[in-house]
């Protein structure tokens, strides 16, 4: 351009950003797989078999009686390997992880940053390629790291012993109960102990896990406070009493100051107590399951100790227990003997296997690493901050219209907060759900709450440490600006989203037995009316 | 059930509902409260609310209503048309004057019908339509009392479900309480509910994709799930009172004894113990020994029943409204032990903190009852939930 | 330079003190400390937690970890014949390089609306596995193998409203273990010899839920009697529920062409790596019959259309599942289990394709069938049952004085891992795509040089 009448009528100053980003989600309109390719590409080749093998067994296959012969090949897509990887990346463009947004909508999952360093350890071949059966010597690092973590969150929970085995929360709420069931069963007062006490606002997972164990599952219902009915805790107890499972803070980021006393009820009825810990994000360095005077509890590696989600596993869950219940952990354990590592798998009381070896390994290496990043003044740091982000992110939100707090007004908030937008929908008649899918018009989006809805039209966030005032602030707005649409412009909520890979899902074929399609093979039977 | 048989939709307006509300009265039903209403300033409200609803119905549906305030005052205001297929007689404030136009509505053939109101204009709908209405009928709340559950949350969210349903898309139909409350009793301060019947009601329900985590599979507070517990509580052979509501209903239902009354206590005997052990919960069919029992014919019986009640309507009232039949002689009788509480987990959540209310007209016994109660919520669950009088 | 810039950690931006600061101010708070108002002192920790001094920096977390990696063996492929439900096998890069997406690694539970790529990319999965599987209905994975067994069964359970759990074979300790613990209280387990015979025995106790049976047991034997447990046990109108090895299924029958009403395993064979037992993950396939259906705890992703003409979206099947057990008794969970492992077996199956699956089948075969050939003709090694098929994994028996234990160690020696014990004079061994003929000759050498 030599031109200078020419470039002078452009204004060099580029507009400052909006307030809020104008955000549009990928949209690759990408067909399904099985739409893809031709048959003779070829993704991937495996080797064949040596000639010279061949030559001394022949055709294995044909030593099986021909039933057990498949007949014809699988009806898999044939393509090559760049239109695979294309098609995949296409489709992690459409997918929106915590390393790309404000992830603070997912309350109770406290998706906070998880370190990239951590990944290059696990993907390290000195992690993913060690086989569980090597012989110790040949995997003394990996079992070292092991059972330092174990004793790193031994410290943090209190606890005397340490499983790293379950392959998630709800695998370690299990089990948990599971130590419980052995626990009475060796007592003798399984068939007498048949009822788990748990309350509302505790992940469902622990109703879930104890009533899948066979126990009675009684409910403690908040009172007008929020905090879970202590006197329908009295009244609850007794002989039948096997234990309780409990949250605290309880997913309403309310943390309940009579919890102690809640053990005490407990203990004195016989029976255990196992901490659902969940919710630790807030506490750590702060209060610990010992000092309340609980038998379990049980952390999230995927949420407090920053572990990757991977939309949804593999994650990894750590069981605390007293020295009284070691005896029950699953096994293996990994000790030291004073000169080396081993594998402890002769525990006669153990419940026996929860997941096959040790568990998720490469997520335990992960959580290790973070904990040593931090030591103890970083996770109180963590704490601290992840309540500080919360408590700033209440100030914040609680001023928009149609928005409500429920529940011991006044008080603060450990790490996040169950809000409700019930003054909003008697205004303009949306929910919460309307108001979650416009916030992804933003490049955000948040959760409601576990069924059924105890707060009505729920919304419930956490900050976590990991997102900076302007990522709250920006949060914040995107909120607000949301609500301002509900009451003056209902229909571009009620329609929302509109700036997503797809609009909104019609879910009726989801629920009608004659055209629900699991997958293509039912999807062309059913829907396309092709025969297989 | 999601399709629409026809997007013709009738709508009847009782143009009094609300009026007393805004004056501090309890209610507006009754001629003297609405001269009282009017006197004290009170304007209508409901025929504004209705045409919030009609201005957001899509205009390929066929209106069909009322003549003036009761339904074409409303279209006129939304500025859209309607076929009137039925003329009041007189002032159009009566309840009969709602039943007279619903039965007109229904007989033109609506799909769907809209009224608008209170509990008091839900019942005269009921009235009209008999005692099994299978027209689905949805409330535009404009009433001062609205704990029935046929209402919409408000005049656009029923705009909203009646478009759906006329676009036949997602909506499910359910049976919802139609629940009154004593006027004379609440006037004078006391709160008191009682139980009509059922309405059919179409349901958009609030579909939530975020199945991260949390117990999976049925509703634990399935009728057959709670009615499994009661069987197990009560024995086979065992006798049972069961309350009104439509939980208890279900549960009878799912003890093999259909036709329960809805609003009235029943006498009901277990099946027998069944033969075949592996088979547990299939057990043999209970019997209906009474329907919608007096309290005369509950109080020589040949064993101690147990008592299974359900809280009804918004209040969470248990026992001492729509169940009178159950005398504090037999309750004694019968004992705290034998009393089984069901109501489900979202029912108890509804509550939002509030206590189980009793007042079973005999102050002693029910301080002896007030206190925590186990609530079945559920096969194998349970809550332990505040009572209190 | 000033040294007083705060070292405020990369991880928790909002620890600066100036922005600390502000935040407080801005809520009108004075100190962290007021929003612990809650705890109660005596819960308090009155002192720091006891832990190692933080590492300080990202070079030094490096060198940290450097330490405990360095003392790890990453076995060559075709020194390592360890199996046994764990595998080394060729892990394409293309799937690496997917499930390593940030997108994918870090994303969480959204809505369709944020996370179309999930929905799609695990229903894919489904749907691939359920061309693998041969039947319609695949689960978003669950945590394991073990579990998908478990919960198989539990699943079989509810159906049949039964009590009894007919186990087939030599099933792998551990996994019954899980099974063992999962089902307690609830079912009874019947273990039976792999004989038709001792399955129709075991069944004529009736009240039997299910008969539970492997396509490839804990040895890796093909059992050829599978087509004969199904039949039995649908005679007795009890479930077949058959676990197989996925990898296998491009050369063996899928079990639901024989009738198996739910077939369950490990995707781990399918491009995820070991990572020392990381890598597993469970999987549940059943014909689409609305009572099966209905007692699958975890999600199942379905295909449905939105509001604009010819574009699709992804949501849950039967979200309210119904149950039509005769006798609940808790219907499990759904959570975070492995999901990204179903994206990594997706890919894997996508690029292999129906002629990849048949050949790496078959390459298996062949490799196991010369495995056992050649290290049988080993003097002191024979094989316990030289007429079976065998799919990766196979077992040998050691007719010398020196044990299992001891030949183990002596082949560590050699730099090779394998023959793991079961039994004093059995050892347990594995081969995949990845060995070639050296390397089982180089076994084989190396045995007749331990086995005596």
């Amino acid at each position: 351009m030599t031109d200078h009448q020419t470039s002078g009528s452009v204004d060099p100053r580029i507009a400052p950003k909006p307030a809020l980003r104008r955000f549009h989600q990928a949209r690759w309109d990408e067909k399904l797989i099985f739409e893809l390719g031709t048959p003779g590409e070829r993704g991937v080749l495996p080797p064949l078999p040596e000639p010279t093998v061949t030559a001394a067994v022949g055709d294995p296959a044909e030593l099986l009686p021909a039933a057990l012969r498949r007949s014809s090949p699988p009806a898999l897509p044939e393509l090559g390997q760049q239109q695979v990887l294309r098609h995949y990346l296409r489709l992690s463009q459409e997918n929106l992880g915590a390393d790309l947004n404000v992830d603070v909508g997912q309350g109770t999952c406290t998706m906070k940053y998880s370190p990239k360093v951590n990944d290059t350890f696990v993907r390290d071949p000195r992690i993913a390629a060690l086989h569980p059966a090597q012989d110790a010597s040949t995997v003394q690092g990996v079992l070292e790291l092991v059972h330092r973590l174990e004793q790193l969150l031994k410290e943090i929970s209190g606890m005397d012993r340490v499983s790293l085995q379950p392959g998630a929360g709800s695998a370690a709420i299990w089990t948990n109960v599971s130590v419980i069931r052995a626990h009475h069963a060796a007592r003798g007062e399984l068939e007498q102990r048949d009822e788990i006490i748990t309350t509302a606002f505790s992940h469902p997972s622990n109703a879930a896990c104890a009533k899948t164990a066979g126990f009675r599952v009684i409910t403690l219902h908040p009172d007008a406070d929020g905090y879970p009915d202590i006197e329908a805790l009295r009244a609850a107890v007794g002989p039948r009493t096997a234990a309780l499972l409990i949250t605290n803070p309880e997913d309403t980021g309310i943390y309940n100051p009579r919890i102690a006393e809640f053990v005490r009820i407990v203990h004195e009825a016989g029976g255990l107590c196992a901490y659902d810990q969940a919710n630790a994000n807030g506490i750590l360095g702060i209060t610990r399951a010992r000092e309340a005077g609980f038998d379990l509890c049980h952390f999230n590696l995927h949420k407090t100790f920053s572990t990757p989600h991977a939309c949804g596993g593999p994650a990894a869950g750590a069981c605390g227990v007293t020295a009284e219940l070691a005896p029950y952990l699953p096994r293996p354990t990994v000790e030291f003997d004073g000169e080396r590592y081993v594998l402890d798998d002769d525990r006669p009381d153990s419940i026996g296997k929860i997941r096959p070896y040790l568990g998720v390994v490469p997520n335990l290496v992960r959580a290790y690493a973070w904990i040593m990043a931090l030591g103890a003044e970083g996770l109180r740091e963590a704490a601290e901050t992840a309540v500080l982000n919360n408590n700033y992110l209440l100030h914040r939100v609680r001023r928009i219209p149609g928005v409500s707090v429920p529940y011991a007004e006044g008080r603060p908030r450990v790490e996040q907060v169950r809000y409700s937008w019930q003054q909003l929908n008697e205004d303009t008649g949306l929910h919460s759900e309307d108001l979650g899918y416009r916030a992804a018009d933003f490049g955000t989006h948040y959760w409601t709450s576990h069924h059924p809805y105890v707060v009505p039209e729920p919304m419930t966030l956490e900050p976590t440490e990991s997102y900076s005032r302007a990522d709250l602030d920006e949060y914040a707005a995107i909120l607000a600006e949301v609500a301002r649409e509900a009451y003056e412009d209902p229909e571009t909520v009620r329609t929302a989203p509109h700036r997503s890979t797809v609009h909104r899902i019609r879910h009726e074929p989801l629920d009608d037995p004659a055209v629900w399609a699991v997958s293509w093979r039912a999807y062309r039977r059913k829907v396309l009316g092709e025969q297989p | 059930m999601t399709s629409a048989p026809s997007a013709r939709i009738g709508l009847v307006v009782n143009p009094v509902a609300g009026l007393g509300g805004r004056v501090g009265l309890k209610g507006s039903d009754g001629a003297e409260v609405q001269r009282r209403a009017l006197a004290l300033g009170a304007h209508p409200q409901a025929v504004a609310r209705a045409a919030l609803t009609l201005r957001r119905l899509p205009s390929d549906v066929e209106l069909v209503t009322v003549d003036g305030p009761m339904g074409a005052s409303s279209a006129q205001a939304a500025g859209r048309p309607a076929r009137i297929v039925h003329r009041p007689s007189g002032a159009a404030t009566t309840a009969a004057d709602t039943r007279a136009a619903v039965r007109a509505l229904a007989a033109a053939g609506v799909g769907l019908l809209l009224f608008c109101g209170g509990d008091g204009t839900a019942r005269d709908v009921l009235d009209a339509l008999g005692p099994d209405p299978r027209l689905p009928v949805l409330g535009i709340p404009a009433g001062v009392k609205m704990h029935s559950a046929v209402f919409a949350v408000h005049p656009r969210a029923a705009a909203e479900v009646a478009a759906a349903w006329a676009a036949g898309r997602g909506v499910r139909l359910e049976d919802a309480e139609v629940v009154d409350r004593d006027e004379a009793a609440l006037r004078a301060g006391r709160v008191s509910a009682r139980l009509y019947g059922r309405l059919t009601v179409p349901v958009l329900p609030a579909r939530v994709q975020q199945r991260k985590t949390g117990s999976s599979g049925p509703d634990p507070g399935a009728p057959a799930g709670i009615a499994a517990e009661v069987a197990e509580r009560v024995g086979p052979g065992g006798l049972l009172l069961l309350g009104p509501g439509s939980t208890t209903y279900a549960v009878a239902a799912a003890l093999g004894a259909p036709g329960a009354s809805l609003t009235g206590v029943d006498l009901l005997r277990l099946g027998p113990a069944n033969a075949n052990a592996t088979a547990a919960a299939t057990a043999t069919a209970a019997r209906i020994l009474i329907r919608d029992a007096r309290a005369d014919q509950l109080r020589a019986l040949p064993a101690t029943p147990h008592i299974a009640l359900s809280p009804i309507g918004g209040q969470g009232f248990l026992l001492g409204r729509g169940n009178q039949q159950l005398t504090p002689e037999l309750l004694r009788a019968t004992g705290r032990d034998r009393l089984l509480v069901l109501a489900t987990e979202a029912k108890l959540a509804a509550l939002a903190g509030r206590p189980l209310l009793l007042d079973t007209g005999d102050p002693d016994l029910d301080d002896a009852l007030t206190g925590h109660v186990r609530v079945i919520t559920g096969r194998r669950s349970g809550a332990v939930y505040r009572l209190s009088a | 330079m000033s040294t007083r810039v705060p070292r405020t950690h990369p991880y928790i931006p909002n620890s600066a003190p100036q922005v600390r600061k502000a935040m407080l101010a801005a809520i009108g708070a004075q100190d962290v400390e007021e929003f612990y108002a809650d705890i109660p002192a005596a819960l308090r920790l009155d002192r720091p937690l006891r832990l190692p001094e933080p590492l300080g920096s990202e070079a030094r977390l490096v060198a940290h970890m450097e330490e405990l990696l360095s003392r790890n063996t990453a076995v060559p492929p075709g020194r390592s014949f360890l199996g046994a439900g764990c595998y080394r096998h060729h892990v394409p890069a293309v799937v690496d390089e997917i499930i390593n997406r940030s997108e994918f690694l870090t994303a969480y539970a959204g809505e369709p609306y944020e996370d179309h790529g999930r929905f799609q990319a695990l229903w894919e999965y489904q749907s691939l596995m359920a061309e693998l599987l041969s039947v319609e209905v695949v689960n978003v994975p669950t945590y394991d193998g073990f579990q998908a067994a478990a919960t198989a069964l539990r699943m079989a359970g509810r159906a049949t409203g039964r009590r009894r759990l007919v186990l087939v074979g030599a099933i792998d300790p551990d996994r019954l273990s899980r099974i063992r613990d999962y089902v307690r209280g609830v079912h009874e387990l019947v273990p039976v010899p792999a004989d038709p015979a001792a399955v129709r025995a075991a069944l004529a106790e009736g009240d039997t839920a299910a008969v539970y049976a492997q396509l490839t047991d804990h040895d890796g034997r093909v059992d050829q009697d599978l087509p004969q447990y199904i039949e039995l046990a649908h005679q007795a109108e009890a479930l077949a529920v058959v676990h197989v090895n996925p990898l296998s299924l491009g050369v063996l029958t899928p079990p639901a062409e024989l009738g198996a009403d739910l077939t369950c395993g490990d995707l781990q064979p399918l491009g995820i790596h070991p990572g020392y037992g990381g890598g597993n993950a469970g999987f549940i396939g059943s014909p689409d019959d609305e009572r099966l259906v209905a007692e699958y705890p975890s999600r199942l992703f379905g295909l449905a259309p939105t509001d604009v003409p010819g574009e699709y979206g992804f949501g849950d099947v039967a979200y309210e599942r119904t149950s039509f057990a005769l006798r609940e008794e808790g219907k499990e969970w759904v959570g975070t289990a492995a999901a990204l492992h179903g994206i990594a077996a997706g890919v894997y199956l996508a690029l292999m394709g129906p002629h990849g699956m048949r050949e790496i089948g078959a390459t298996i075969l062949a490799n196991t069938a010369y495995a056992r050939q050649r290290l049988a003709s080993v003097p002191g090694v024979e094989l316990p049952d030289p007429q079976a098929v065998h799919f990766a994994d196979f077992t040998v028996r050691y007719t010398g004085e020196r044990t299992a234990a001891e030949i183990a160690e002596a082949l560590l020696a050699r730099g090779l891992h394998g023959g793991t014990p079961a039994g004093a004079d059995e050892g347990r061994y594995c081969v995949t795509e990845l060995h070639t003929r050296a390397d089982i000759d180089r076994l084989a050498d190396a045995l007749e040089e331990t086995v005596k």
